[in-house]
């Protein structure tokens, strides 16, 4: 392997040779961040917003992190496993990246992780498959986002105590983002005294979900998981056929994220919805990224954007403690899950000893507002670890929420 | 029982919008011999042209609406003018492709599937680069809006209308194929190339004019399906196998059997989701595996694909 030098590597040694005078390897090469996402195809919104917002993040630091130069290496997985190993690779491997940000979708995440522990690469994500920080944590491995189930733990308890539910149904895609986020739900809001009544699990790229709303019935609310663009069919359809009407409606917060509410319409006014960030928080360093997302793009960002941001603070922070040192991969990552910050744009948060981060989740509603849709806070859980109030060791015995746990009461 | 009349209306709904999409496949798979893999991204581009043309999506875009004079016009007019605008240009992208790309690989069907296959992606990343990721959903237009109570909860007419516009469509293009001489050269053309061909038919202008025809109807129909279902990258390739089935299923360059296909894909579809979501696809599947195992020439075609 050692006497393998591939054709760049090649061509980049030539053309130094064959340039005197070209400035010699920097004495600083520079922090090296490599940014997995998704450019192409159907995932491409979500992952074009993971790319604004950690060059958004860049730009305001001017590229300097830790007084280090930090250099951005975007690697589009096209949204698929095996696109998202091959890329990692090319990551760690060709660019010499030092950390990593992404990937978007669980199963991308699921078909790297065993290779990120061992090449020893920090890695942060959005993805939220639930047992990365449970069941099966990764020592080099940072969620600054949310599980699938932790932001739907405390809406569980909004809508039994503050909506006064009792019986509801839940709807979401027929895959494990969707199945740990209704399990979360289903979970908090039994524990409260409510009861799910109906699980229902369209298959991920259902065009029309009529055959699914036909069933709700004998409910006094739904609760929705849906995810990409997805929410905005689901919502037109469930108005459309006088649901909306009758039974109020809560999701995730892919399901009425920031991002989507240029493509909502009024069917979307007064969905509930719970997320670990708001483009509505009044911080400082939130008033700044929203601002900056406006200008360089023109859009209210929304959790995928602020992810990569806040990812992006993480690793600023994590240098910031190492001296802008990234050679020793484990200190490294211990400075990151050190991290605890307090002017973010999701406010103050920290990392559990997994790897997960406790922090705000915040209660919204759709308004309109001078002709546009909002995302209104109505109510902020402070400082929500994915456990929610739930002892961590009976917790973790209990097996990962799927399809059908927790399970239907008949 | 609520429930199955609501399943019941809405597959019926549905059973249009898919012929709308798949008679142009079926006609362009019975005459040229291929499956058409470019079709569901003409439905898709066709959603988005007409999106541009009624001023949605973008705000970059947006000029185009009043460009084309199409801004100042009765919302109502200025849907049909839309959709007809994207089946228009459909149409001449269709027939570009055919005679620029296809056309030079005559006779090579494995080549001409793997180009249009290679189309789709070109076509699908060109409307992420203009449109970009964010789904754009289009609401009816006035005279179409309103619902009709079914059990305990209320249809909307758009989705009933969109019945009326498949049997219109399906009437034109019965009349155009069977009554006119266009009509009997493409069903010559269908039934025998090379027969056509001696008899003095010019089958390759035949074939121009029916992928144009086929990729117009797929537009038409990507403006109509944008009003259920909204336009947003990957609806290419969510509406591409439906339309595979309902032509296997109904039987190539068919239009009966792209009809009656349609709505038993529909049928099947809604009430396969309801019943068991889990097995949807493959009660989806299953009826065309038995058609190509007992059947091959479907339901209604003549001959193998």
């Amino acid at each position: 392997m050692a006497f393998q030098v591939d054709r760049r590597t090649f061509l980049a040694g030539a053309a130094a040779a064959t340039l005197p005078l070209a400035p010699a390897i920097a004495e600083d090469a520079g922090v090296r961040i490599g940014l997995l996402t998704v450019k192409t195809g159907p995932l491409a919104q979500g992952g074009i917003q993971m790319e604004q917002g950690i060059a958004l993040f860049l730009k305001q630091r001017k590229s300097l992190l830790a007084g280090r130069k930090a250099e951005l290496i975007v690697a589009d997985t096209g949204g698929n496993p095996a696109g998202a190993k091959t890329k990692a690779q090319e990551l760690i491997e060709r660019d010499r990246v030092d950390v990593i940000v992404g990937p978007l979708a669980a199963f991308e995440l699921l078909a790297i992780t065993a290779y990120i522990a061992q090449s020893r690469v920090p890695l942060l994500s959005l993805a939220a498959a639930d047992d990365m920080t449970q069941r099966k944590p990764n020592p080099f491995f940072c969620r600054a986002s949310s599980t699938s189930s932790q932001c739907n733990h405390p809406l569980a308890d909004y809508a039994a105590k503050e909506m006064k539910l009792k019986r509801m149904a839940t709807i979401s895609e027929d895959f494990a983002f969707g199945y740990e986020q209704a399990g979360g739900f289903q979970r908090v809001f039994e524990d409260e005294g409510g009861r799910i009544v109906k699980k229902l699990w369209p298959p991920l790229n259902t065009a029309d979900y009529t055959p699914f709303l036909a069933q709700i019935e004998g409910v006094d609310g739904v609760w929705n998981g849906f995810a990409g663009s997805n929410p905005i069919r689901f919502n037109q359809q469930y108005a459309e056929l006088g649901l909306k009407a009758k039974y109020p409606v809560c999701g995730g917060w892919t399901a009425y994220d920031d991002a989507l509410l240029k493509s909502f319409g009024d069917e979307a006014v007064g969905a509930v919805s719970a997320s670990w960030y708001s483009s509505d928080l009044d911080t400082p360093s939130n008033k700044a990224f929203v601002a900056g997302m406006v200008e360089d793009y023109g859009n209210i960002p929304g959790g995928y954007a602020a992810g990569t941001f806040i990812n992006g603070m993480c690793i600023e922070a994590a240098l910031e403690k190492t001296g802008g040192k990234t050679e020793d991969k484990a200190a490294l990552m211990a400075a990151l899950r050190a991290v605890a910050l307090k002017d973010t744009p999701r406010g103050p948060f920290r990392f559990d000893h997994l790897g997960n981060v406790v922090g705000n989740v915040f209660i919204r509603k759709i308004e309109r507002k001078g002709g546009k849709l909002v995302n209104t806070i109505v109510k902020t859980y402070a400082d929500v670890s994915q456990f929610w109030t739930y002892d961590e060791k009976a917790y973790l015995a209990e097996p990962v929420y799927s399809r059908d746990y927790p399970p239907l009461k008949s | 029982m609520n429930q199955g009349l609501l399943l019941a209306v809405n597959s019926i709904a549905m059973g249009g919008l898919l012929f709308l999409l798949a008679s142009g496949f079926s006609l362009v798979f019975g005459l040229m011999r291929i499956p058409n893999l470019t079709h569901g991204s003409f439905f898709m581009l066709g959603g988005y042209l007409g999106i541009s043309v009624l001023g949605k999506g973008p705000d970059t875009l947006s000029q185009v609406s009043l460009w084309l004079g199409v801004g100042g016009l009765p919302p109502d007019l200025a849907f049909w003018l839309a959709a007809l605008l994207a089946a228009a240009a459909l149409a001449v992208v269709g027939g570009a492709i055919e005679r620029l790309l296809l056309r030079r690989l005559a006779g090579q069907e494995l080549a001409q599937v793997l180009v249009t296959l290679g189309l789709s992606f070109i076509i699908a990343d060109l409307c992420l680069m203009t449109w970009q990721g964010d789904p754009i959903p289009l609401s009816p237009p006035p005279t179409l809006r309103g619902s009709l109570p079914i059990g305990h909860v209320v249809f909307p007419i758009y989705r009933l209308a969109t019945v009326l516009i498949a049997v219109a469509v399906a009437v034109a293009l019965w009349l155009v194929l069977d009554r006119t001489r266009l009509g009997a050269m493409i069903r010559a053309g269908v039934d025998d190339p090379v027969m056509a061909r001696v008899s003095g038919i010019r089958v390759s202008r035949l074939f121009t004019l029916v992928f144009a025809l086929g990729a117009g109807l797929a537009g038409f129909a990507g403006v109509i399906g944008a009003l259920i279902l909204s336009v947003e990258p990957g609806l290419d390739t969510d509406m591409l196998p439906l339309a595979l089935i309902v032509v296997i299923l109904g039987g190539t360059g068919s239009l009966p059997g792209a009809f009656v296909g349609s709505f038993v894909v529909a049928f099947l579809e809604n009430f396969g989701q309801a019943w068991r979501p889990e097995f949807a696809y493959f009660m989806l599947f299953l009826p065309m595996l038995l058609v190509l195992l007992l059947r091959p020439q479907g339901l209604f075609g003549r001959h193998a694909p």
